[in-house]
């Protein structure tokens, strides 16, 4: 197994395997990789499924949903029920950035802006 | 052997005392006697393993026992998902309770609203609300003899598993990692079952009796002898239940007065049998020294709770293998230190006899250690010997006393005589007295078994808890979808496995268990495990963050690796 040691000293460039594989697995994203976490991330490789579309993927992302989170258990009418509240409360959410985000970040930069910009003013004044 | 325990102890202690940096101080001071107590030492966040052994010298290999604690993202998920599914049990609690669904619960007639109420609602919460739920991987029907495959008997459910009906098809050769069948002896072809066959034609079936009416064949006598010369001990008692060995047999030995130390994760039978002898009981933590250990000194020291008397004997009662989590009992040290506070030792050996040791007697021979330091060895013929009850061996007197004072003993049916005679053939085989290799092949198919089964799941990445020498094998899935999820992907790929959940484990950790049989060939157990890697990548369960071995890259070659 000589030449498949990876002293950490040899820089490896970031995530070479990045490429290859789905962002999510893709455990330590853009950092010279270590012995252990390349082995992490070859095992995520290796342990990754065969998709053959998209549909197939967004599919298995849909179970892994359910089975976290519990709702895999449920009859088809109490899945409904969780699926429609959560995604209404993520849809309230969405929207409510939508419309408030640019408004408290525009105050925010105001707010900061007048602050050091009257600083500035002061040492200029206190200067000339 | 007790010369040897004795040097182990002195030199235990001489090891200690410079450790400690306590030395013998000359004004008379109370020196730090205790065996195994250790200063507290940091403990690397990974493993809850800090039952490390530091007295090596007790144990002749290397004792390998590993749990990995549960990564902090899956806790709190697991949390998460019983906290919504409480919710919709409160859901359709509401709904069952305002009649807005039809409730298959047991509930009272109207007549008897105003009465005392007979079913507690609230205390079937979990098993109305998730059990039900995913019911359909337990109970489930076998029609044929629990070898290495087994046929099941197909179902299906219109009403979300409050009821079930049969098709009237059956699910053939599913390979079976469920059953206790270390040996294999569930067979029904073989000397074992053409034995038992003679004997049912000159018994029968049933006995009609107690041990004590006319229900002491001789068939009976045969088996205890074998017993005991199979366990190393005077004399040996078998029953034909071993779960009623535990409970009616403690109730004998122990009474008010007495004091039960008793591990954790202890079978039910042994916590029921306790409770009932009326004894107090204290319990320690698993399989560890220090608190047996400080649990034994308090006991000694401060005697009973209010009138401090000495207690009238402390009984240690610990198993050998552990169903639930693969771990193996630290014997030689359970040993060292009953000896020096001179307490007495219980071991239950349901799933270790025949399943561990070079000669398969159990995890005495495990450690090389001399059965007669253990007090009272119990043990069961389900799993090993591919039959059923319990038995306990011991000094003759002790045996003598429970045939006459044991609940088991007098008022149980005794065993029926084509299962007794499937003890003795089995025990024989083991042994190797038929004449046959036969034992003595299965002995090493089964640790050949375990080794490579428990391997190959530690590197494809799962969490597998236990010693890597026990057949019995956990794999955690934590969540409670994937408890069902699990059970039904391994049977749509026609294996059979046992998913366990609360209440028999903890609430976040709940797993699958594995038992490794001889009977599984090689080609066998690799399907299996590339089955359970399938289903292991399906639901994402390889939580393990052990840094592995790094596999050979034959798929990927250097240069590409390389390369940007």
């Amino acid at each position: 197994m000589a030449g498949t040691e990876v002293r950490p000293s040899q820089r490896l460039p970031p995530c070479l395997l990045c490429k290859d594989c789905f962002l999510f697995l893709c455990v330590n994203k853009h950092r010279p990789m270590h012995r252990s976490s390349r082995t992490l991330h070859l095992r995520d490789l290796r342990a990754r499924m065969n998709f053959k579309n998209l549909r197939e993927y967004l599919a298995w992302l849909y179970y892994q949903y359910l089975l976290i989170t519990g709702i895999y258990v449920l009859e088809p009418w109490e899945k409904s029920i969780f699926n429609s509240i959560l995604f209404s409360a993520i849809a309230m959410v969405v929207y409510t950035s939508y419309v408030f985000v640019p408004i408290h970040v525009r105050l925010a930069l105001e707010f900061f802006l007048g602050i050091f910009g009257g600083q500035l003013e002061s040492t200029m004044a206190l200067m000339t | 052997m007790t010369e040897s325990a004795t040097s182990k102890l002195l030199n235990g202690d001489i090891c200690h005392r410079t450790s400690n940096g306590k030395k013998a101080s000359k004004n008379g001071f109370v020196k730090d006697h205790s065996l195994f107590e250790q200063p507290q030492k940091y403990r690397r966040p990974r493993d809850k393993n800090q039952n490390v052994p530091h007295n090596s010298s007790l144990y002749k290999k290397p004792f390998v026992e590993s749990f990995e604690e549960t990564p902090l993202w899956v806790a709190v998920l697991t949390y998460m998902g019983y906290g919504i599914l409480t919710i919709f049990g409160y859901l359709r609690d509401f709904l069952r309770h305002w009649n807005i669904e039809k409730c298959h619960v047991a509930r009272e007639r109207d007549e008897q609203k105003d009465f005392v109420p007979l079913y507690q609602d609230f205390e079937n919460f979990y098993t109305r609300n998730l059990y039900m739920r995913i019911r359909d991987n337990w109970n489930r029907p076998i029609c044929s003899v629990p070898g290495a495959k087994v046929d099941l008997v197909e179902r299906v459910t219109r009403d979300y598993n409050w009821t079930f009906e049969h098709t009237g098809k059956v699910v053939k050769d599913v390979i079976n990692m469920g059953s206790y069948n270390y040996l294999g002896f569930a067979e029904n072809t073989g000397a074992c079952a053409d034995a038992a066959l003679e004997v049912t034609k000159m018994y029968g079936a049933g006995v009609g009796s107690t041990r004590c009416e006319m229900g002491n064949l001789d068939i009976h006598e045969e088996m205890e002898q074998l017993v005991a010369r199979f366990l190393g001990v005077e004399s040996a008692m078998a029953f034909g239940m071993g779960f009623a060995t535990n409970s009616m047999n403690i109730p004998a030995l122990m009474g008010k007065g007495c004091l039960i130390l008793s591990d954790e994760l202890n079978h039910t039978s042994l916590v029921l049998g306790a409770r009932l002898s009326g004894s107090t009981i204290r319990v320690f933590k698993h399989n560890n020294m220090q608190s047996l250990e400080k649990l034994l000194r308090d006991a000694i020291v401060h005697g009973q709770p209010r009138t401090h008397r000495p207690w009238k004997k402390i009984l240690i009662v610990v198993e050998g293998i552990y169903s639930m989590e693969g771990s193996i009992v630290r014997l030689p040290e359970v040993i060292a230190l009953k000896k020096r506070y001179k307490a007495y030792l219980y071991l239950d050996e349901a799933h270790s006899i025949g399943a561990l040791g070079p000669n398969g007697r159990g995890v005495v021979d495990y450690f090389g250690l001399d059965s007669k330091d253990v007090d009272i060895m119990m043990g069961t013929f389900t799993k090993s010997f591919g039959a059923a009850g319990g038995y306990i061996g011991g000094k003759k007197e002790l045996i003598d006393y429970l045939r006459r004072h044991s609940h088991s003993a007098m008022y149980a049916t005794s065993m029926s005589p084509p299962v007794a005679q499937q003890i003795i053939t089995s025990m024989k085989i083991i042994m190797g007295e038929d004449g046959t290799t036969l034992g003595a092949d299965r002995l090493r198919q089964l640790s050949q078994n375990t080794t490579y089964f428990r391997r190959r799941l530690h590197e494809m990445g799962f969490i597998i808890y236990g010693n890597e020498d026990s057949p019995v094998v956990p794999l955690m899935l934590y969540m409670p979808a994937k408890i069902g999820a699990f059970g039904r992907e391994m049977l749509k790929r026609n294996i059979g496995t046992v998913v366990v959940g609360f209440p028999a484990t903890p609430i976040i950790e709940s797993r699958a268990r594995f038992c490794v049989s001889a009977a599984h060939t090689r080609e066998m157990l690799d399907t299996a495990l590339e089955a359970i890697s399938e289903v292991g990548d399906l639901l994402q369960l390889k939580y393990s963050r052990r840094e592995q071995p790094l596999p050979s890259l034959g798929w990927m070659s250097e240069e590409s690796l390389l390369q940007d």
